[in-house]
């Protein structure tokens, strides 16, 4: 019984063991000094992990009685965040090195945390997603003021810290309803219990307290409040781990809960998601076009970005968790290439994040700027890039579903979205020149730039092919 | 004779309360600490309150690890905040205003 359910949860607990060892070495062998082989064993580890678990064993498999389920939903979600985990260290690596803020904790804290994406996106109980959530929020909270030293960080952590455990607490409250209402903490029981009596007020106000918990992690309009101040005051390699894993694991985990433990009421929650898709499309499109610090922009980037994932997810159906974990594939993808553009803007060795400093960008650098404009082009949904594709799988599976309000309400946010991703080209390509940035950029930032604007270009073709593993991880969830 | 909804009014007037404190509290960030403290412990009179008219355990083991977790997310609390202090010189929620938002 035991070692059945160990293998089943293998890559998480070779992860956690590989984490507390790190830490322990790390210690032990000369703190700091040792932070960069560390870090790099850790992107090995986690890239190690993503092998395990996509080539690992098929079908659906569950350990410690029910609480942890490991099935191809599961499995397209974690390797997702495994890559955008170890794709944000190699590129932060060099960045923190230079700012004297290579800790050998940065590595330990994003297993951590990853450990605990992983566990979220598996959980099939109440307790496994709160534990899971909470490890995963824990190590963020630390790595978001883990400049000590800068007030921006520590006040960025303080901020998360306390929203947080807000959102923590909203969870917890709808768990204990709903275990309450349903009698059982099992995703499966709390499915049974909706299937035979129907949905009682009591699991309702649990599901409705669940959602805006969840709707915190993915920075949901109206509970997105803290995701601008968290992006700029951290530091940038953390805000590009925060725009990228974290948002997958918590989208996952919404579908998640959604379909596995109330997918016989999927009618009720889909209202709700629905109106925090159109919420974060509109706000996060129009609240960018006054931003000029491209990390705030980024963060209202990636509001929209998840009302548009949560477009897929309000559909209700099969179709739309696929185009929602399409869409959430393609978002990291885009987001790592701009982070790591974003991680080499300088100027004499200190971090800028002004877009006006990029003016005329693509006279010095050609190269970089036709990168960064097919990622901006892909983020804006331009086609043919492969960001288009990702809008209108997420906007057919909502028409599919007779939501076609909410389809053009997507169409009209995406054009208004557009303005500011295309400003920064303007500035890019016919802006004045000024102050001209570094020119250095690291090879692991530069290799994941180029991989990521080629990919979007390359990837019309057949999306590389994660249509078909989306689908198969989709036909797992919705039953 | 105290039933079960006794123990779950109990618990949602603890929980409103916390929310509320996090949210009118305009002086010290301490507080908002001991609010969240209070959200998450009120959530566990709501566990405990179930698991024993359920005649189900399962209510109870959640409730140890919320308490773990809620010892863990306090000293984390602490630690950002002390960072904090040394950084701006003061725990006031009205000088936590470097960023706008």
């Amino acid at each position: 019984m035991i070692p059945a359910d160990l293998t089943v949860a293998l890559p998480e607990i070779a992860l956690a063991v590989f984490a507390m060892a790190a830490l322990m070495f790390g210690a032990f062998a000369g703190k700091d000094r040792v932070a960069a082989p560390i870090l790099w064993a850790t992107v090995a580890a986690l890239l190690i992990a993503a092998l395990l678990v996509a080539f690992g064993p098929a079908g659906t498999r569950t350990a410690f009685g029910g609480m942890f389920i490991d099935d191809a939903f599961a499995r397209f979600a974690k390797v997702v965040v495994l890559i955008a985990a170890a794709a944000v260290l190699a590129m932060g690596q060099d960045y923190m090195a230079r700012r004297r803020l290579l800790r050998f904790e940065f590595p330990v804290l994003v297993t951590l945390s990853v450990v605990g994406m992983m566990m979220m996106v598996s959980a099939g109980d109440l307790m496994a997603l709160y534990m899971g959530l909470e490890l995963q929020s824990l190590a963020l909270y630390v790595l978001a003021s883990l400049r000590r030293d800068s007030l921006k960080s520590t006040e960025a952590g303080l901020k998360y810290f306390v929203l947080g455990a807000l959102a923590s607490g909203l969870l917890l409250y709808g768990a204990s309803l709903s275990y309450g209402y349903s009698g059982t903490t099992l995703f499966s029981g709390i499915f049974a219990a909706v299937e035979s009596d129907g949905i009682s007020l009591g699991l309702l106000f649990g599901l409705a307290f669940m959602i805006a918990g969840l709707a915190f992690k993915v920075s949901a309009v109206p509970f997105h409040m803290w995701t601008p101040d968290v992006y700029e005051g951290a530091p940038t390699p953390v805000t590009a781990f925060f725009a990228t894993a974290p948002k997958a694991a918590a989208l996952a985990l919404f579908a998640r809960l959604g379909f596995d433990a109330f997918g016989a009421a999927v009618g009720e929650w889909t209202q709700i998601v629905a109106f925090l898709a159109v919420a974060s499309m509109f706000l996060g499109a129009i609240a960018a076009i006054g931003q000029r610090d491209i990390k705030r922009l980024m963060a209202y980037s990636s509001i929209t970005h998840m009302g548009f994932a949560l477009v897929g997810l309000s559909a209700g159906t099969a179709t739309g968790v696929q185009a929602m974990l399409v869409y959430i594939a393609i978002y990291v993808t885009m987001n790592i290439g701009v982070f790591a553009f974003i991680l080499s803007m300088a100027r004499d060795g200190e971090p800028v994040t002004d877009i006006a400093s990029l003016n005329m960008y693509s006279r010095r650098e050609p190269a970089k700027a036709l990168a960064m404009m097919v990622l901006l082009f892909s983020l804006a949904g331009v086609p043919p890039l492969v960001g288009f594709f990702g809008k209108f799988y997420v906007l057919w599976a909502a028409v599919e579903a007779g939501l076609g309000w909410l389809a053009v309400a997507g169409v009209i946010a995406s054009v208004i979205g557009a303005f500011y991703y295309l400003r920064i080209v303007y500035y890019m390509y016919f802006g004045e020149e000024g102050d001209a940035l570094d020119r250095a950029m690291p090879a692991a930032q530069w290799g994941l730039l180029m991989a990521s604007a080629v990919i979007m270009v390359a990837g019309v073709v057949n999306l590389f092919g994660i249509e078909g593993f989306a689908d198969a991880a989709a036909q797992t969830l919705v039953r | 004779m105290v039933g079960l909804e006794h123990y779950l009014t109990v618990a949602g007037v603890l929980f409103v309360i916390g929310i509320f404190g996090i949210f009118l509290n305009r002086k010290n960030v301490i507080v908002i600490l001991m609010s969240i403290e209070l959200m998450l412990l009120s959530v566990n009179i709501n566990l405990v309150a179930f698991s024993h008219f359920l005649g189900d355990l399962v209510g109870q083991a959640f409730t140890m690890f919320v308490l773990t977790v809620a010892a863990a997310e306090a000293a984390i609390g602490l630690a950002i905040l002390v960072c904090f202090f040394r950084a701006r010189g003061s725990i006031d929620v009205e000088d936590v205003n470097m960023m706008k938002g």
